[in-house]
């Protein structure tokens, strides 16, 4: 187990063991995003309330569950970089960053659009919207702490703590449809229980979830290569990938 | 098929501006994340390669 984990922890296995999954990610993500969004779009019947503005959702809740999933698994990494010391922990966390902000800004864009025609405003500071505008502060505020050092040390400490922190956010926006319910409707599917709309409605939404969540995988082993790349370039293993030869390097250098 | 023709599909029943802007920015944002993920890693991967053809040559200069 913890020979595992520290393998894992290595930079150099990391990258090549990231290099043969990223394809597989990458091509589930394309096509079940590309099948979710035909079927979502097209085919799927036309809600008998909301008509055709319905669509949205199946761009609105897999944003709005990558955007708290992220989060999670931002402050998940933060917390092993910051026990275990390790450092692919921290560079996945830091690339993670942007695309959840993303991700954020989707569901809250996504869901003011929804609103107008649905609710009459494209926004209310209902519970679970504003809940959503403080992640995308918090995602921000991550970001923005990241540059904010010089030591590179320091800035991955510091933004592990607000994400750990930063992380009681996403209950609330969980159960805020339920302990204040004032205008966004609680919880109209998830994963693990049968859901009240249409097979044919929702089965499309399950196939955009999952997508999504490929697409984040995919986009974050990609970026953590990146990221392995630019702090680990004095490394020989770098320099010998890169050029293609053995590199020679003085002892004290190689370290 | 829940339209009968292409236009009514693009008219989404009168919520065309709804629908088409939320899938549009959705669909920008996933495009442009993939796009910056790959100009980084060939801008990463020259540089290094760059490097280390300096680095070289500045080797070879010493012997």
């Amino acid at each position: 187990m913890w020979a595992f984990i520290h393998k894992l922890g290595s930079p150099k296995w990391f990258y090549g063991i990231s290099a043969k999954l990223q394809p597989w990610f990458w091509a589930a993500a394309a096509l079940l995003i590309v099948t979710g969004s035909l079927w979502g779009l097209a085919f799927a019947p036309a809600d008998y309330q909301q008509g055709n503005s319905f669509r949205i959702i199946y761009v609105h809740v897999p944003a709005a569950f990558l955007a708290q999933s992220i989060f999670i698994a931002m402050a998940v990494s933060g917390l092993v970089f910051m026990v275990w010391k390790i450092k692919v922990a921290d560079m996945a966390a830091a690339v993670m960053a942007p695309l959840g902000a993303a991700m954020t800004f989707v569901a809250l864009f996504s869901g003011a659009v929804w609103g107008v025609p649905t609710w009459g405003t494209w926004w209310m500071w209902d519970a679970r919207l504003t809940s959503m505008l403080i992640l995308l502060f918090l995602y921000l505020g991550v970001i923005a702490l990241r540059g904010a050092f010089t030591s590179r040390d320091s800035a991955s400490r510091a933004a592990s703590v607000l994400a750990m922190v930063g992380v009681i956010n996403i209950p609330i926006i969980k159960y805020s449809v339920d302990w204040w319910y004032t205008l966004h409707q609680p919880a109209s599917f998830t994963l693990t229980s049968r859901p009240a709309m249409p097979t044919e409605m929702w089965l499309p939404l399950v196939i955009m979830v999952l997508g999504f969540y490929c697409f984040f995988i995919a986009l974050t082993l990609m970026r953590t290569r990146s990221e392995i790349l630019r702090r680990e370039a004095n490394k020989r293993w770098v320099q010998e990938l890169v050029t293609g030869q053995v590199v020679k390097v003085p002892a004290e250098e190689a370290r | 098929m829940a339209f009968d023709s292409f236009s009514e599909f693009l008219a989404m029943g009168g919520h065309a501006p709804y629908v088409w802007s939320a899938w549009g920015v959705t669909a920008l944002l996933l495009l442009a994340t993939v796009w910056h993920a790959r100009a980084e890693q060939r801008q990463l991967i020259k540089g290094l390669k760059r490097r280390a053809r300096r680095a070289n040559s500045a080797r070879g200069n010493a012997q």
